[in-house]
């Protein structure tokens, strides 16, 4: 590990103006960033520690809605009754993700913010636009099973990690900033992170010092939520596919959908037209898979992700099925 | 690979002051902002209970229990604990007595070369706790719920800690002892 500054922060202005520093970062549970530092592939020369920072609790909205604090836990936002009972899906995906240990320190902010866990990311002996911008991609004809199928680059075919932030995608949800100069923002999820085009190692909309103070959720769509991860072991592994699914039903119609993936892109994947061509149909097999179709209509493979694309479009069916309760 | 211990690296920042609280015996530090609490708690205090698997927060081994929730100790820094109540497997036992959790270990033979049995037992002892207060996991089926502490419950709320020996049918059947009531 290369040595750093260690700050603790006192408060959010003092905390955002130094970790908009070039060499600075925010640290919070540390699980992903520490890990990297080991590597040398995050080389900050000072971390500023925003763990004393207020942004701890989950409250109600107005709207009725949860404003979930940076700081919040992934465990337990996962346990709080109020995202069991309203947001299962968001639960759901949270417990689908790493192990008890990881999610009691890995907090909301941060679980948006990890980086990708593409091998060649990681793999310091490997060129990588992501790590070393201007290196090249190891993964476009290397080992790429776990990378992207949509939105990517031939500069970046890295897929996005979280499985919490699918289900907040699904779910609509607003991630609140504040500058460093002090001024707040609301950025839609699914406008947070940056296509990788040729500047991969820019992954989101984040100014330097901009800290996410909290994610909104708006009050959930009417429907039931469902959340289905595929991947290699029962437990503790990243997704190949996973299916975030909100589905109001009529009379064995569709009344509305949300459809949103994890593991295909550098994002986590909000499929509009597979919401709009679910919007009205039938409850039935050809359905989901005419959604799942058009999900992954313009979805390509770089050969040993290809099996992705099909596998996506059956999770989706499941998953569906499932929330239409007919699986 | 384990990393190294930093202090023969050039150019590292002055030792920074902290004081930890380890198994209710608070200790005052200088030490480098890069040593993890894994690190801080074998190499500094001595503690060497606490084992350094992976050192990559796979394998559980360095699991140890922080103001009252499981955690891997080597994917934290040893500065970032200021004021926690941080309790290893050395600070289970009890004026002599073994921990419940521990003794059913030994009683179910919940191990066998030993290397990830603290983490284990310290991973445990927290997942009880979490049961307790009714955590749900990947395998509840109705998150809203909350679940009984089945054998796929205590499997998958144990994913964390890798037990390379494969002692996992008497580890769970520990577990499921001591959420029972146990015998000791």
């Amino acid at each position: 590990m290369k040595p750093f500054r260690y700050e603790r922060a006192s408060g959010v202005a003092s905390a955002c103006a130094s970790a908009a520093e070039p060499t600075a970062k925010f640290i919070a549970g540390g699980t992903n960033l520490i890990d990297l530092m080991k590597l040398q592939i995050e080389t900050p020369a000072h971390l500023v520690d925003i763990g004393p920072l207020p942004l701890g609790d989950i409250e109600e909205t107005q709207e009725g809605g949860l404003r979930i604090g940076a700081l919040v836990t992934n465990s337990a936002l996962a346990a709080d009754m109020r995202v069991r009972r309203r947001y299962p899906l968001l639960s759901q995906a949270i417990l689908a993700g790493a192990s008890t240990q990881l999610r009691n320190k890995a907090t909301t902010g941060g679980n948006l913010l990890q980086r990708t866990r593409c091998a060649y990311f990681y793999d310091t002996t490997k060129p990588c636009n992501k790590r070393v911008p201007g290196s090249g991609c190891a993964a476009l004809a290397g080992l790429n099973r776990m990378n992207a199928v949509l939105g990517v680059s031939d500069s970046c075919i890295a897929a996005h990690p979280s499985d919490m932030a699918v289900a907040m995608t699904a779910l609509d949800a607003q991630i609140e900033t504040v500058a460093r100069d002090g001024t707040a923002r609301t950025i839609p999820i699914d406008a947070l992170y940056r296509a990788p085009g040729d500047t991969p190692h820019i992954e989101t909309v984040l100014a330097p010092g901009e800290l996410i103070r909290s994610v909104l959720l708006p009050p959930p769509p009417p429907g039931r939520q469902v959340y289905r991860k595929v991947r290699d072991r029962a437990s503790f592994a990243f997704a190949l596919v996973s299916a975030a699914v909100v589905l109001a039903t009529d009379n064995s119609r569709v009344r509305a959908a949300r459809v949103a993936f994890g593991g295909l892109s550098y994002k986590p994947w909000r499929s509009v037209q597979a919401e709009a061509a679910l919007a009205g149909a039938a409850l039935t097999r050809a359905s989901f898979d005419a959604a799942g179709f058009v999900a992954l209509g313009d979805a390509r493979g770089y050969g040993h992700n290809d099996f992705k694309i099909p596998l996506a479009r059956r999770t989706l069916r499941a998953t569906l099925a499932a929330a239409a309760g007919i699986a | 690979m384990a990393a190294r211990p930093p202090s023969a690296e050039a150019a590292a920042e002055p030792a920074q002051k902290v004081a930890l609280t380890v198994n209710g015996r608070r200790h005052a530090l200088d030490i480098d902002p890069r040593v993890t609490l894994l690190d801080a708690l074998r190499e500094n205090l001595a503690l060497t209970g606490t084992k350094k698997g992976c050192d990559q927060g796979q394998c559980g081994a360095c699991t140890v229990i922080v103001n009252g929730q499981r955690i891997n100790s080597c994917l934290t820094l040893a500065v970032m604990h200021a004021g926690d109540e941080i309790t290893t497997i050395e600070g289970l036992a009890e004026d002599g007595d073994l921990h419940p959790m521990q003794a059913a270990f030994v009683r179910h033979d919940g191990l066998q070369c030993g290397y990830c049995t603290p983490g284990q037992i310290c991973s445990a002892v927290a997942l009880v706790a979490e049961h307790k207060a009714g955590w749900p996991s990947h395998v509840t089926a109705d998150v809203a719920s909350v679940p009984a502490l089945t054998d796929t419950e205590i499997a998958e709320r144990m994913s964390g800690n890798i037990c390379r020996c494969a002692a996992y049918a008497n580890i769970v059947a520990a577990i499921r002892d001591v959420a029972e009531g146990g015998r000791s």
